[in-house]
Protein backbone atom coordinates (compact mmCIF):
# COMPACT_ATOMS: atom_id res chain seq x y z
CA UNK A 1 0.00 0.00 0.00
CA UNK A 2 1.41 3.25 -0.75
CA UNK A 3 1.84 6.73 0.54
CA UNK A 4 0.49 5.12 4.48
CA UNK A 5 1.95 8.08 6.13
CA UNK A 6 -0.70 10.28 4.01
CA UNK A 7 -3.87 8.54 5.93
CA UNK A 8 -5.87 9.99 8.42
CA UNK A 9 -6.14 8.46 11.72
CA UNK A 10 -9.62 7.42 10.90
CA UNK A 11 -8.25 6.15 8.31
CA UNK A 12 -5.39 4.09 9.69
CA UNK A 13 -7.81 2.84 12.29
CA UNK A 14 -10.16 1.20 9.88
CA UNK A 15 -7.26 -0.13 7.90
CA UNK A 16 -5.32 -1.46 11.54
CA UNK A 17 -8.31 -2.96 12.29
CA UNK A 18 -9.18 -4.84 9.21
CA UNK A 19 -5.89 -6.01 8.62
CA UNK A 20 -4.75 -4.25 5.83
CA UNK A 21 -2.26 -2.65 7.42
CA UNK A 22 0.25 -3.19 10.02
CA UNK A 23 1.23 -0.09 12.45
CA UNK A 24 5.15 -1.23 11.69
CA UNK A 25 4.52 -0.42 8.15
CA UNK A 26 2.95 3.20 8.71
CA UNK A 27 5.43 3.86 11.22
CA UNK A 28 8.04 2.76 8.58
CA UNK A 29 6.34 5.25 5.95
CA UNK A 30 6.42 7.89 8.03
CA UNK A 31 10.05 7.48 9.15
CA UNK A 32 10.99 7.00 5.55
CA UNK A 33 9.27 10.98 4.91
CA UNK A 34 10.89 12.32 8.49
CA UNK A 35 14.50 11.23 6.57
CA UNK A 36 13.52 13.33 3.77
CA UNK A 37 12.05 16.12 5.16
CA UNK A 38 15.05 17.49 6.60
CA UNK A 39 14.83 20.66 5.06
CA UNK A 40 11.46 21.80 7.05
CA UNK A 41 13.35 20.85 10.52
CA UNK A 42 10.16 19.63 12.17
CA UNK A 43 11.67 17.00 13.62
CA UNK A 44 14.04 17.54 16.41
CA UNK A 45 14.56 14.72 18.36
CA UNK A 46 14.13 11.46 16.66
CA UNK A 47 13.04 7.95 18.48
CA UNK A 48 13.03 5.52 15.58
CA UNK A 49 14.16 2.62 17.49
CA UNK A 50 11.26 3.35 20.51
CA UNK A 51 8.36 4.10 17.54
CA UNK A 52 9.67 0.40 16.08
CA UNK A 53 9.02 -0.93 19.73
CA UNK A 54 5.96 1.00 20.43
CA UNK A 55 4.20 -0.03 17.40
CA UNK A 56 5.24 -3.75 17.24
CA UNK A 57 3.17 -3.63 20.44
CA UNK A 58 0.44 -2.33 19.05
CA UNK A 59 0.26 -4.85 16.20
CA UNK A 60 0.13 -7.60 19.05
CA UNK A 61 -2.58 -5.76 20.76
CA UNK A 62 -4.43 -4.74 17.29
CA UNK A 63 -4.54 -9.03 16.89
CA UNK A 64 -6.01 -9.83 20.27
CA UNK A 65 -8.52 -7.11 19.75
CA UNK A 66 -10.26 -4.27 21.38
CA UNK A 67 -7.61 -2.29 20.37
CA UNK A 68 -8.07 1.34 21.14
CA UNK A 69 -8.22 3.87 18.56
CA UNK A 70 -5.43 5.33 18.49
CA UNK A 71 -3.23 2.52 18.74
CA UNK A 72 -0.32 1.75 16.02
CA UNK A 73 -0.93 5.69 15.18
CA UNK A 74 2.61 7.28 14.59
CA UNK A 75 2.62 10.89 16.19
CA UNK A 76 4.97 13.23 16.66
CA UNK A 77 5.33 14.83 20.35
CA UNK A 78 5.84 18.96 20.56
CA UNK A 79 9.06 19.17 22.08
CA UNK A 80 7.41 20.97 25.29
CA UNK A 81 5.80 17.22 26.73
CA UNK A 82 8.42 15.46 28.68
CA UNK A 83 8.81 12.17 27.67
CA UNK A 84 10.76 9.82 29.69
CA UNK A 85 14.28 9.02 28.51
CA UNK A 86 14.06 11.11 25.45
CA UNK A 87 15.21 15.04 25.38
CA UNK A 88 12.49 17.40 26.18
CA UNK A 89 14.12 21.13 25.95
CA UNK A 90 11.07 23.36 25.09
CA UNK A 91 13.35 24.15 22.24
CA UNK A 92 15.16 25.44 24.90
CA UNK A 93 19.14 25.85 25.77
CA UNK A 94 18.50 25.94 29.02
CA UNK A 95 17.12 22.52 28.85
CA UNK A 96 20.08 21.22 26.43
CA UNK A 97 20.96 17.40 27.66
CA UNK A 98 17.67 17.27 29.80
CA UNK A 99 16.25 13.76 29.66
CA UNK A 100 13.17 13.25 31.83
CA UNK A 101 12.95 10.75 34.43
CA UNK A 102 9.36 10.67 33.82
CA UNK A 103 6.39 11.15 31.14
CA UNK A 104 3.84 13.65 30.85
CA UNK A 105 0.43 12.61 31.84
CA UNK A 106 -0.81 13.40 28.00
CA UNK A 107 2.03 11.46 26.33
CA UNK A 108 1.01 8.58 28.38
CA UNK A 109 -2.29 8.56 27.89
CA UNK A 110 -1.88 8.41 24.14
CA UNK A 111 0.97 5.75 25.04
CA UNK A 112 -1.19 3.28 26.91
CA UNK A 113 -4.36 4.22 23.91
CA UNK A 114 -0.72 2.55 21.99
CA UNK A 115 -0.14 5.69 19.89
CA UNK A 116 2.90 5.76 18.77
CA UNK A 117 6.06 8.42 19.17
CA UNK A 118 8.04 9.10 15.93
CA UNK A 119 10.33 11.73 17.83
CA UNK A 120 10.28 15.13 19.22
CA UNK A 121 8.73 18.84 17.24
CA UNK A 122 10.17 22.01 16.88
CA UNK A 123 8.98 24.95 18.39
CA UNK A 124 8.89 28.57 19.38
CA UNK A 125 11.57 28.36 22.77
CA UNK A 126 9.14 27.60 25.61
CA UNK A 127 6.59 28.32 23.49
CA UNK A 128 7.03 31.85 23.12
CA UNK A 129 6.45 32.87 19.40
CA UNK A 130 4.33 33.06 16.77
CA UNK A 131 6.96 31.91 14.02
CA UNK A 132 8.68 29.25 15.38
CA UNK A 133 11.80 31.79 15.13
CA UNK A 134 12.57 31.35 18.59
CA UNK A 135 13.94 27.68 18.61
CA UNK A 136 17.02 26.78 19.65
CA UNK A 137 16.71 24.32 16.81
CA UNK A 138 16.67 26.83 14.16
CA UNK A 139 13.28 27.90 12.28
CA UNK A 140 10.79 24.86 11.62
CA UNK A 141 9.59 26.01 7.65
CA UNK A 142 6.32 25.56 6.37
CA UNK A 143 5.73 22.80 3.68
CA UNK A 144 3.46 25.30 1.76
CA UNK A 145 4.87 27.99 -0.56
CA UNK A 146 3.58 31.01 -2.38
CA UNK A 147 3.32 29.76 -5.89
CA UNK A 148 6.30 28.80 -7.39
CA UNK A 149 8.18 31.63 -5.08
CA UNK A 150 10.91 29.27 -3.05
CA UNK A 151 10.76 31.87 -0.17
CA UNK A 152 10.80 29.87 3.33
CA UNK A 153 7.67 30.67 4.84
CA UNK A 154 6.81 30.12 8.56
CA UNK A 155 4.53 26.86 9.75
CA UNK A 156 3.34 29.71 12.66
CA UNK A 157 4.04 29.38 16.23
CA UNK A 158 4.51 27.70 19.15
CA UNK A 159 3.42 24.95 17.33
CA UNK A 160 5.14 25.29 14.28
CA UNK A 161 6.87 21.79 14.03
CA UNK A 162 3.90 20.07 14.83
CA UNK A 163 2.40 21.96 11.69
CA UNK A 164 5.01 21.84 9.08
CA UNK A 165 5.17 17.95 10.10
CA UNK A 166 1.08 17.33 9.81
CA UNK A 167 1.26 19.14 6.82
CA UNK A 168 3.86 17.67 4.97
CA UNK A 169 2.36 13.82 6.20
CA UNK A 170 5.60 13.47 8.38
CA UNK A 171 3.13 11.89 10.49
CA UNK A 172 -0.66 11.33 10.96
CA UNK A 173 -1.06 13.69 13.67
CA UNK A 174 1.24 15.72 16.39
CA UNK A 175 0.45 17.21 19.95
CA UNK A 176 0.43 21.11 20.22
CA UNK A 177 0.05 23.54 23.07
CA UNK A 178 -2.03 26.70 23.20
CA UNK A 179 -1.00 29.26 25.56
CA UNK A 180 -1.94 32.45 23.03
CA UNK A 181 -2.93 30.61 19.92
CA UNK A 182 -0.31 28.46 19.55
CA UNK A 183 -1.97 25.43 18.14
CA UNK A 184 -4.74 27.33 16.26
CA UNK A 185 -2.08 29.77 14.62
CA UNK A 186 -0.12 27.25 13.21
CA UNK A 187 -2.89 25.28 11.86
CA UNK A 188 -4.37 27.82 10.16
CA UNK A 189 -0.93 28.48 8.78
CA UNK A 190 -0.39 25.30 7.54
CA UNK A 191 -3.83 24.19 5.89
CA UNK A 192 -4.68 21.64 9.12
CA UNK A 193 -7.32 21.45 12.10
CA UNK A 194 -6.18 22.38 15.35
CA UNK A 195 -8.29 21.95 18.68
CA UNK A 196 -8.00 23.82 22.09
CA UNK A 197 -9.82 22.37 24.33
CA UNK A 198 -11.78 24.01 27.44
CA UNK A 199 -9.07 24.60 30.38
CA UNK A 200 -8.69 22.00 32.68
CA UNK A 201 -9.54 19.39 29.82
CA UNK A 202 -5.99 18.24 29.41
CA UNK A 203 -3.75 17.64 32.36
CA UNK A 204 -0.40 20.11 32.37
CA UNK A 205 1.42 17.63 34.26
CA UNK A 206 4.68 17.18 32.75
CA UNK A 207 4.06 19.91 30.36
CA UNK A 208 7.11 22.41 30.19
CA UNK A 209 4.89 25.41 31.87
CA UNK A 210 4.75 28.41 30.16
CA UNK A 211 1.73 30.50 31.49
CA UNK A 212 -0.08 27.82 33.65
CA UNK A 213 -3.62 29.63 33.76
CA UNK A 214 -3.82 29.46 29.85
CA UNK A 215 -1.76 26.87 28.96
CA UNK A 216 -3.43 23.86 27.48
CA UNK A 217 -2.54 20.96 25.17
CA UNK A 218 -4.31 19.61 22.01
CA UNK A 219 -4.10 18.11 19.05
CA UNK A 220 -3.20 19.03 15.12
CA UNK A 221 -4.59 16.64 12.88
CA UNK A 222 -5.48 16.40 9.04
CA UNK A 223 -9.37 16.48 10.09
CA UNK A 224 -11.81 17.24 12.31
CA UNK A 225 -12.70 13.18 13.00
CA UNK A 226 -8.74 13.20 13.83
CA UNK A 227 -9.23 15.71 16.26
CA UNK A 228 -11.97 14.14 17.86
CA UNK A 229 -10.55 10.89 18.10
CA UNK A 230 -7.30 12.26 19.54
CA UNK A 231 -8.63 14.73 21.93
CA UNK A 232 -10.50 12.13 23.43
CA UNK A 233 -7.08 9.98 24.38
CA UNK A 234 -4.82 13.03 25.93
CA UNK A 235 -8.02 14.44 27.92
CA UNK A 236 -8.07 13.16 31.30
CA UNK A 237 -8.91 13.92 35.10
CA UNK A 238 -4.90 14.22 36.51
CA UNK A 239 -4.84 14.12 40.52
CA UNK A 240 -1.10 15.45 39.24
CA UNK A 241 -2.56 18.30 38.27
CA UNK A 242 -5.08 20.23 40.03
CA UNK A 243 -6.56 22.44 37.51
CA UNK A 244 -7.77 19.35 35.82
CA UNK A 245 -11.31 18.62 36.10
CA UNK A 246 -13.24 15.79 37.40
CA UNK A 247 -15.67 15.14 34.42
CA UNK A 248 -16.17 12.13 32.35
CA UNK A 249 -14.72 12.31 28.83
CA UNK A 250 -17.13 12.54 26.03
CA UNK A 251 -17.18 10.14 22.85
CA UNK A 252 -16.11 13.30 20.93
CA UNK A 253 -16.30 11.63 17.57
CA UNK A 254 -19.47 10.33 18.41
CA UNK A 255 -20.97 14.18 18.56
CA UNK A 256 -19.89 14.33 14.60
CA UNK A 257 -23.21 14.27 12.91
CA UNK A 258 -22.93 17.21 10.50
CA UNK A 259 -26.22 17.89 11.48
CA UNK A 260 -25.86 21.71 13.00
CA UNK A 261 -29.88 22.70 12.14
CA UNK A 262 -30.73 25.06 14.76
CA UNK A 263 -27.30 26.13 16.22
CA UNK A 264 -26.88 29.78 17.21
CA UNK A 265 -23.34 30.87 15.34
CA UNK A 266 -22.67 34.46 16.86
CA UNK A 267 -20.54 36.73 14.62
CA UNK A 268 -18.72 38.86 16.86
CA UNK A 269 -18.55 42.64 15.10
CA UNK A 270 -15.33 43.54 17.56
CA UNK A 271 -13.08 41.03 15.50
CA UNK A 272 -13.52 42.99 12.42
CA UNK A 273 -10.44 44.50 12.30
CA UNK A 274 -8.97 47.61 10.68
CA UNK A 275 -6.55 47.07 8.10
CA UNK A 276 -7.92 43.25 7.78
CA UNK A 277 -6.68 41.73 4.23
CA UNK A 278 -10.16 41.35 1.88
CA UNK A 279 -9.32 37.58 1.64
CA UNK A 280 -9.94 37.31 5.54
CA UNK A 281 -12.72 39.34 5.38
CA UNK A 282 -14.13 37.09 2.29
CA UNK A 283 -13.52 33.98 3.87
CA UNK A 284 -15.28 34.90 6.93
CA UNK A 285 -18.28 35.63 5.05
CA UNK A 286 -17.95 32.78 2.83
CA UNK A 287 -17.60 30.51 6.56
CA UNK A 288 -20.77 32.25 7.62
CA UNK A 289 -22.62 31.57 4.45
CA UNK A 290 -21.68 27.88 4.66
CA UNK A 291 -23.24 27.40 8.18
CA UNK A 292 -26.21 29.01 7.39
CA UNK A 293 -26.53 27.01 4.59
CA UNK A 294 -26.20 24.14 6.59
CA UNK A 295 -28.85 24.99 8.58
CA UNK A 296 -27.69 27.13 11.45
CA UNK A 297 -28.80 30.50 12.92
CA UNK A 298 -26.29 33.43 11.90
CA UNK A 299 -26.74 35.99 14.62
CA UNK A 300 -24.25 39.29 15.00
CA UNK A 301 -23.25 39.47 18.35
CA UNK A 302 -20.77 41.84 20.25
CA UNK A 303 -17.57 40.97 22.39
CA UNK A 304 -16.79 44.47 23.62
CA UNK A 305 -14.00 44.34 25.67
CA UNK A 306 -12.07 42.24 22.69
CA UNK A 307 -9.76 44.81 21.89
CA UNK A 308 -7.97 44.72 25.46
CA UNK A 309 -7.53 40.90 25.11
CA UNK A 310 -3.85 41.18 23.42
CA UNK A 311 -2.59 43.74 26.20
CA UNK A 312 -3.97 41.66 28.90
CA UNK A 313 -2.34 38.70 27.78
CA UNK A 314 0.79 40.33 27.87
CA UNK A 315 0.74 41.06 31.06
CA UNK A 316 -0.55 37.84 32.49
CA UNK A 317 1.20 35.23 30.52
CA UNK A 318 4.94 37.15 30.69
CA UNK A 319 3.86 37.45 34.88
CA UNK A 320 3.34 33.70 35.03
CA UNK A 321 6.24 32.59 32.92
CA UNK A 322 8.79 34.69 34.97
CA UNK A 323 7.44 32.68 38.03
CA UNK A 324 7.37 29.48 36.34
CA UNK A 325 11.28 29.81 34.65
CA UNK A 326 12.24 30.76 37.76
CA UNK A 327 13.34 26.88 38.33
CA UNK A 328 15.77 27.55 35.72
CA UNK A 329 18.77 28.41 37.77
CA UNK A 330 21.53 26.18 36.67
CA UNK A 331 21.19 23.44 39.46
CA UNK A 332 18.73 21.18 39.11
CA UNK A 333 19.12 20.56 35.22
CA UNK A 334 19.97 21.40 31.78
CA UNK A 335 22.53 24.12 31.20
CA UNK A 336 24.80 25.78 33.67
CA UNK A 337 27.26 28.34 32.48
CA UNK A 338 31.12 28.07 33.02
CA UNK A 339 31.88 30.21 36.29
CA UNK A 340 34.83 32.43 36.36
CA UNK A 341 37.01 32.33 39.44
CA UNK A 342 35.28 33.56 42.22
CA UNK A 343 32.01 33.33 41.51
CA UNK A 344 29.35 32.96 43.64
CA UNK A 345 26.13 31.77 43.34
CA UNK A 346 24.35 34.93 41.80
CA UNK A 347 26.95 34.90 38.84
CA UNK A 348 25.99 31.73 38.54
CA UNK A 349 22.00 32.27 38.23
CA UNK A 350 22.71 35.89 36.10
CA UNK A 351 25.09 33.93 33.32
CA UNK A 352 23.46 30.50 33.42
CA UNK A 353 19.92 32.25 32.54
CA UNK A 354 21.50 34.86 29.78
CA UNK A 355 23.22 31.86 27.99
CA UNK A 356 20.26 29.23 28.45
CA UNK A 357 17.71 32.00 27.62
CA UNK A 358 17.34 33.20 23.98
CA UNK A 359 16.26 36.55 23.60
CA UNK A 360 12.22 36.84 23.24
CA UNK A 361 12.25 34.63 26.55
CA UNK A 362 14.68 36.90 28.41
CA UNK A 363 12.62 39.86 27.20
CA UNK A 364 8.86 37.86 28.36
CA UNK A 365 10.41 36.84 31.89
CA UNK A 366 11.74 40.54 32.74
CA UNK A 367 8.15 41.96 31.36
CA UNK A 368 7.22 39.93 33.56
CA UNK A 369 9.33 40.21 36.63
CA UNK A 370 8.39 44.12 36.35
CA UNK A 371 5.05 44.04 36.17
CA UNK A 372 4.95 42.07 39.21
CA UNK A 373 7.84 44.35 40.77
CA UNK A 374 6.65 45.97 43.81
CA UNK A 375 4.56 49.30 42.94
CA UNK A 376 3.06 48.08 39.44
CA UNK A 377 1.76 45.11 40.71
CA UNK A 378 -1.59 46.72 40.97
CA UNK A 379 -1.45 49.04 38.15
CA UNK A 380 -0.54 45.93 35.55
CA UNK A 381 -1.02 42.93 36.49
CA UNK A 382 -4.42 42.87 39.15
CA UNK A 383 -5.70 45.42 36.39
CA UNK A 384 -5.01 42.86 33.82
CA UNK A 385 -6.92 40.05 35.99
CA UNK A 386 -9.92 41.92 35.83
CA UNK A 387 -9.71 43.06 32.39
CA UNK A 388 -9.69 39.28 31.94
CA UNK A 389 -12.35 38.92 33.95
CA UNK A 390 -14.70 41.27 31.74
CA UNK A 391 -13.30 39.19 28.26
CA UNK A 392 -14.78 36.22 30.08
CA UNK A 393 -17.95 37.76 31.25
CA UNK A 394 -18.34 38.91 27.22
CA UNK A 395 -18.13 35.74 26.42
CA UNK A 396 -20.54 34.20 29.08
CA UNK A 397 -23.02 36.62 28.19
CA UNK A 398 -23.28 35.41 24.26
CA UNK A 399 -23.73 32.01 25.64
CA UNK A 400 -26.20 33.10 28.16
CA UNK A 401 -28.07 34.71 24.90
CA UNK A 402 -28.00 31.29 23.43
CA UNK A 403 -25.33 31.33 21.06
CA UNK A 404 -24.09 27.73 20.38
CA UNK A 405 -20.57 28.58 18.79
CA UNK A 406 -18.80 32.02 17.61
CA UNK A 407 -17.03 31.91 14.10
CA UNK A 408 -13.88 34.40 13.58
CA UNK A 409 -10.81 33.91 11.70
CA UNK A 410 -8.13 32.27 12.71
CA UNK A 411 -5.29 34.80 12.00
CA UNK A 412 -5.12 38.50 10.28
CA UNK A 413 -2.83 36.82 7.64
CA UNK A 414 -1.91 33.73 5.92
CA UNK A 415 1.66 32.27 6.53
CA UNK A 416 4.31 34.94 6.55
CA UNK A 417 7.91 34.55 5.05
CA UNK A 418 10.02 33.71 7.69
CA UNK A 419 12.77 36.69 8.78
CA UNK A 420 9.76 38.95 7.47
CA UNK A 421 9.01 40.01 10.77
CA UNK A 422 12.90 40.54 11.83
CA UNK A 423 12.75 44.18 12.20
CA UNK A 424 9.20 44.55 13.55
CA UNK A 425 8.98 45.50 16.99
CA UNK A 426 7.27 42.30 19.38
CA UNK A 427 4.15 43.93 19.46
CA UNK A 428 4.05 43.70 15.91
CA UNK A 429 4.34 39.87 16.27
CA UNK A 430 2.37 39.80 19.23
CA UNK A 431 -0.64 40.48 16.72
CA UNK A 432 -1.02 37.24 15.14
CA UNK A 433 -2.51 35.84 18.07
CA UNK A 434 -5.64 38.92 18.22
CA UNK A 435 -8.14 36.34 17.29
CA UNK A 436 -7.09 33.00 19.24
CA UNK A 437 -5.71 34.98 22.32
CA UNK A 438 -9.20 35.79 23.82
CA UNK A 439 -10.41 31.93 23.60
CA UNK A 440 -7.24 31.76 26.23
CA UNK A 441 -7.86 34.63 28.59
CA UNK A 442 -11.35 32.86 28.24
CA UNK A 443 -11.13 29.32 28.82
CA UNK A 444 -12.93 28.23 26.59
CA UNK A 445 -12.63 25.50 23.92
CA UNK A 446 -11.14 27.36 20.14
CA UNK A 447 -10.72 25.36 16.80
CA UNK A 448 -9.39 26.21 13.74
CA UNK A 449 -10.69 24.79 10.44
CA UNK A 450 -9.05 24.83 6.87
CA UNK A 451 -11.79 26.77 4.60
CA UNK A 452 -9.92 28.40 1.72
CA UNK A 453 -6.63 29.70 0.24
CA UNK A 454 -5.31 32.85 -0.63
CA UNK A 455 -4.64 34.37 -4.11
CA UNK A 456 -1.12 33.21 -3.62
CA UNK A 457 -2.16 29.91 -2.75
CA UNK A 458 -1.36 29.80 0.97
CA UNK A 459 -4.01 28.11 3.61
CA UNK A 460 -6.39 30.27 5.79
CA UNK A 461 -8.16 28.88 8.68
CA UNK A 462 -11.62 29.52 9.97
CA UNK A 463 -11.75 29.57 14.16
CA UNK A 464 -14.96 27.98 16.06
CA UNK A 465 -14.98 28.84 19.56
CA UNK A 466 -17.36 27.16 21.85
CA UNK A 467 -19.15 26.52 24.96
CA UNK A 468 -17.12 25.19 27.95
CA UNK A 469 -16.53 21.89 28.13
CA UNK A 470 -18.61 21.60 25.06
CA UNK A 471 -16.06 20.28 22.67
CA UNK A 472 -18.47 17.73 21.13
CA UNK A 473 -20.84 20.52 20.40
CA UNK A 474 -17.61 22.27 18.97
CA UNK A 475 -16.37 19.21 17.10
CA UNK A 476 -19.70 19.09 14.99
CA UNK A 477 -20.16 22.66 13.78
CA UNK A 478 -16.31 22.55 12.61
CA UNK A 479 -17.18 19.22 11.27
CA UNK A 480 -20.21 20.94 9.12
CA UNK A 481 -17.87 23.70 8.33
CA UNK A 482 -15.24 21.36 7.50
CA UNK A 483 -17.43 19.20 4.98
CA UNK A 484 -19.06 22.53 3.62
CA UNK A 485 -15.94 24.56 2.84
CA UNK A 486 -14.15 21.08 1.32
CA UNK A 487 -10.91 22.19 2.17
CA UNK A 488 -8.36 19.37 -0.07
CA UNK A 489 -5.18 21.14 -1.15
CA UNK A 490 -2.20 20.52 0.22
CA UNK A 491 1.36 21.41 -0.69
CA UNK A 492 3.69 20.27 -3.49
CA UNK A 493 6.50 18.36 -2.01
CA UNK A 494 9.41 20.22 -2.92
CA UNK A 495 11.73 19.04 0.41
CA UNK B 1 5.53 55.12 32.33
CA UNK B 2 9.08 55.66 30.59
CA UNK B 3 11.60 52.92 31.69
CA UNK B 4 15.18 54.05 31.66
CA UNK B 5 18.52 52.68 31.62
CA UNK B 6 18.62 51.90 34.88
CA UNK B 7 15.42 50.67 35.64
CA UNK B 8 15.98 47.77 32.96
CA UNK B 9 19.42 46.94 35.44
CA UNK B 10 16.81 46.61 37.91
CA UNK B 11 14.62 44.54 36.10
CA UNK B 12 17.41 42.20 34.95
CA UNK B 13 18.79 42.11 38.11
CA UNK B 14 15.86 41.25 39.82
CA UNK B 15 15.31 38.48 36.94
CA UNK B 16 19.05 37.29 37.78
CA UNK B 17 19.61 37.70 33.98
CA UNK B 18 22.61 39.42 33.10
CA UNK B 19 22.85 41.80 30.52
CA UNK B 20 25.51 43.80 29.12
CA UNK B 21 25.61 47.41 29.72
CA UNK B 22 25.87 48.39 26.13
CA UNK B 23 22.50 45.87 25.63
CA UNK B 24 20.66 47.94 28.64
CA UNK B 25 19.35 51.07 26.43
CA UNK B 26 17.69 48.96 23.26
CA UNK B 27 16.14 46.42 26.20
CA UNK B 28 14.48 49.29 28.09
CA UNK B 29 12.86 50.89 24.37
CA UNK B 30 11.82 47.18 23.96
CA UNK B 31 10.05 47.72 27.56
CA UNK B 32 8.51 50.58 26.59
CA UNK B 33 7.35 49.46 23.39
CA UNK B 34 5.54 46.69 25.45
CA UNK B 35 4.62 48.38 28.37
CA UNK B 36 2.88 50.98 25.93
CA UNK B 37 1.02 48.71 23.97
CA UNK B 38 0.06 47.55 27.77
CA UNK B 39 -1.13 51.37 28.70
CA UNK B 40 -4.20 50.10 26.25
CA UNK B 41 -5.77 48.56 29.89
CA UNK B 42 -6.28 51.90 31.43
CA UNK B 43 -8.93 52.40 29.23
CA UNK B 44 -11.30 50.03 30.60
CA UNK B 45 -13.54 50.49 33.26
CA UNK B 46 -12.74 47.89 36.41
CA UNK B 47 -14.29 49.28 38.70
CA UNK B 48 -16.01 46.87 41.02
CA UNK B 49 -14.56 43.70 38.95
CA UNK B 50 -13.01 40.86 40.88
CA UNK B 51 -9.21 39.81 39.39
CA UNK B 52 -9.40 36.44 38.27
CA UNK B 53 -8.19 33.85 39.87
CA UNK B 54 -9.77 30.82 38.36
CA UNK B 55 -10.92 30.80 34.78
CA UNK B 56 -12.69 27.60 35.74
CA UNK B 57 -14.66 28.14 38.89
CA UNK B 58 -13.13 24.99 41.00
CA UNK B 59 -12.63 23.87 44.38
CA UNK B 60 -9.67 22.77 44.57
CA UNK B 61 -9.51 18.89 45.50
CA UNK B 62 -7.93 17.41 48.75
CA UNK B 63 -6.49 14.12 49.13
CA UNK B 64 -5.49 12.30 52.42
CA UNK B 65 -2.13 14.00 54.17
CA UNK B 66 0.12 11.08 53.55
CA UNK B 67 3.19 10.93 51.83
CA UNK B 68 2.79 9.48 48.09
CA UNK B 69 6.04 10.11 46.68
CA UNK B 70 10.11 9.83 47.70
CA UNK B 71 13.51 7.53 47.66
CA UNK B 72 14.45 8.50 44.35
CA UNK B 73 17.46 10.52 45.02
CA UNK B 74 18.80 8.92 41.62
CA UNK B 75 16.41 10.13 39.69
CA UNK B 76 16.11 13.46 41.22
CA UNK B 77 20.12 14.25 40.68
CA UNK B 78 19.96 12.45 37.33
CA UNK B 79 19.67 15.49 35.11
CA UNK B 80 22.16 18.06 38.03
CA UNK B 81 24.34 19.70 35.98
CA UNK B 82 26.62 18.76 39.39
CA UNK B 83 25.93 16.19 41.69
CA UNK B 84 28.10 15.13 44.42
CA UNK B 85 27.31 12.69 47.04
CA UNK B 86 23.80 12.61 46.43
CA UNK B 87 23.52 16.28 46.58
CA UNK B 88 22.74 19.08 44.17
CA UNK B 89 26.70 20.84 43.92
CA UNK B 90 26.36 24.56 43.53
CA UNK B 91 29.41 27.47 44.03
CA UNK B 92 30.22 28.36 47.76
CA UNK B 93 27.28 30.11 49.38
CA UNK B 94 28.53 31.05 52.35
CA UNK B 95 31.52 32.39 53.19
Amino acid sequence: MADLNKFTIAEARDALRKGDVTAVELTEACLTQIEGAGALNAFVHHTPELARDQARAADTRIKAGDAPAMCGIPLGIKDLFCTKGVPSQAASRILEGFKPEYESTVTQNLFEAGAVMLGKLNMDEFAMGSSNETSVYGNAVNPWRRGNDDTALTPGGSSGGSASAVAADLCLAATGTDTGGSIRQPAAFTGITGIKPTYGRCSRWGVVAFASSLDQAGPMTKSVRDAAIMLAAMCSHDPKDSTSVDFPVPDFEAALTGDIKGKVIGIPKEYRMEGMPAEIEQLWADGTAMLKAAGADIRDISLPHTKYALPAYYVIAPAEASSNLARYDGVRYGHRAKLAQGDGITEMYEKTRAEGFGHEVQRRVMVGTYVLSAGFYDAYYNRARKVRALIKRDFEQAFEAGVDAILTPATPSAAFGLGEMKDADPVQMYLNDVFTVTVNLAGLPGISVPAGVDKQGLPLGLQLIGRPWEEGDLLNTAYALEEAAGFVAKPGKWW
Amino acid sequence: MSIDRETAAKVAKLARIRVPEDALPALAEEFNTILGFIEQLNEVDVEGIEPMTSVTPMRLKRREDVVTDGNQQAKVLANAPDAREGFFAVPKVVE
